[in-house]
């Protein structure tokens, strides 16, 4: 195993398609989705980068091509230190990257987390179903055309449904989401200090 | 016990041994004084219904310490935490397995109406799918709190009609 201090060379050497990604805190590298497994196999057995820490996704919007990106986190416990590899999916309807439950068998909640959330597939997983919201939800709810508030849909379990009338509804707002913003004073950044009366019975004024 | 005696005047010989009440009342106070919960700890607010049942606070001072984790042998679900849509069905399960009477106490802004969880994966508050007796205020609510709505909730079921309804039923 060589130190990690020198990823950088080691990645640019081993694989000349790797480039360096904009980062502020650990090394950060692209990857091309069709060379991950090899890169992310040098990482772990060449330099070190023995534990997988996270796999997780963004979604930059419906708007962006490519639109996702799947993100792997790699921490050396020789080395201590982390190591961040990204990979655009190619298909934006389809979004699919190569599943790393091969390398990590750790992987595999992690990519079912990121299957649940962002609706990407992993080729090659062994039980690829959802993991946080039940079978059969039909969103992928931190893709970013989701509403945080959620969308109308029926309660996993169809009996009790029936019973009760009750289904999964959008959270009601009152105004919110009520986060303070940063940058200013205390007085300004507060959610009271914006106009966030209306409610459900009070429709939200429009913008003029 | 029950004596062979048909007589039905005064007899001095079992007095003392015979009070005479109402069967509401005797009902109810049986019903206030060994009100056995369901611990429905879903999130935080559990950590403080532990509490509750720990001596500090100590909840078998109103009879209620038998914490059940069979929904047939409990009286009172104590949703403590947040509900989410996954978990609600199984709320509502466990709500229809407990056999009559039953009770609701709904502990914490999360299990009252979803609390700070404004969000797609929770549920807007228990009563949605189960009827609730009592609500807490509080995230999480502090054990007294817990043991003032027990309190309500006895006051409550000592107001009951419960021998017509036994009768009825
Ligand atoms: S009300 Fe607060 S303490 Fe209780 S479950 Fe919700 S977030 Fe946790």
């Amino acid at each position: 195993m060589t130190a990690t201090a020198d990823v950088a060379t080691f990645l640019t050497e081993r694989f000349p398609l790797v480039a360096g990604r904009p980062s502020l805190d650990y090394p950060a590298f692209n990857a091309p989705a069709a060379q991950v497994l090899e890169v992310l196999r040098g990482l772990r057995d060449e330099a070190g980068y023995d534990l997988l820490a996270d796999v997780t996704a963004i979604d930059w919007s419906a708007a962006k091509s490519p639109r996702f990106t799947v993100v792997w986190h790699l921490f050396s416990t020789v080395g201590h230190q982390y190591v961040r590899l990204a990979a655009d999916c190619a298909d934006d309807a389809h979004p699919s990257m190569p599943s790393a439950t091969g390398l990590w068998p750790g992987a595999n909640w992690h990519e079912r987390e990121a299957y649940d959330m962002f609706g990407l597939t992993f080729a090659g997983h062994p039980d690829l179903r959802r993991i946080l919201m039940w079978d059969g939800y039909p969103y992928f709810p931190l893709r970013k055309d989701f509403p945080l508030a959620g969308l109308d849909t029926a309660l996993p379990d169809l009996a009790v449904a029936d019973e009760t009338g009750v289904s999964v509804k959008p959270a009601p707002y009152m105004g919110g989401p009520f986060v303070a913003a940063p940058g200013s004073t205390i007085e300004a950044g507060e959610p009271r200090a914006k106009d966030q009366s209306w409610s459900e019975g009070q429709e939200k004024p429009k913008e003029t | 016990m029950v004596s062979p005696s048909t007589e039905i005047a005064y007899n001095s010989k079992i007095e003392g041994d015979v009070v005479v009440s109402r069967l509401d009342a005797v009902i109810n106070w049986i019903r206030t004084n060994s009100m056995w919960p369901m611990p429905m700890g879903l999130a935080c607010c559990a950590i403080e219904l532990m509490a509750v049942a720990a001596a500090r606070f100590d909840i078998a001072r109103f009879g209620a310490e038998v914490m059940r984790f069979s929904p047939r042998q409990a009286d009172c679900m104590i949703v403590a935490g947040t509900v989410t849509y996954k978990m609600a069905p199984q709320v509502r399960r466990i709500y229809d397995q407990m056999p009559a009477p039953k009770w609701v106490i709904a502990m914490g802004a999360c299990a009252s109406t979803g609390g700070m969880y404004r969000s797609y994966a929770v549920l807007q508050g228990v009563d949605r799918i189960v009827p609730v007796d009592v609500y807490i205020s509080g995230c999480p609510p502090r054990p007294e709190a817990l043991l003032d709505a027990l309190i309500l909730l006895q006051a409550k079921v000592r107001r009951e009609p419960a021998a017509r309804r036994l009768f009825r039923a």
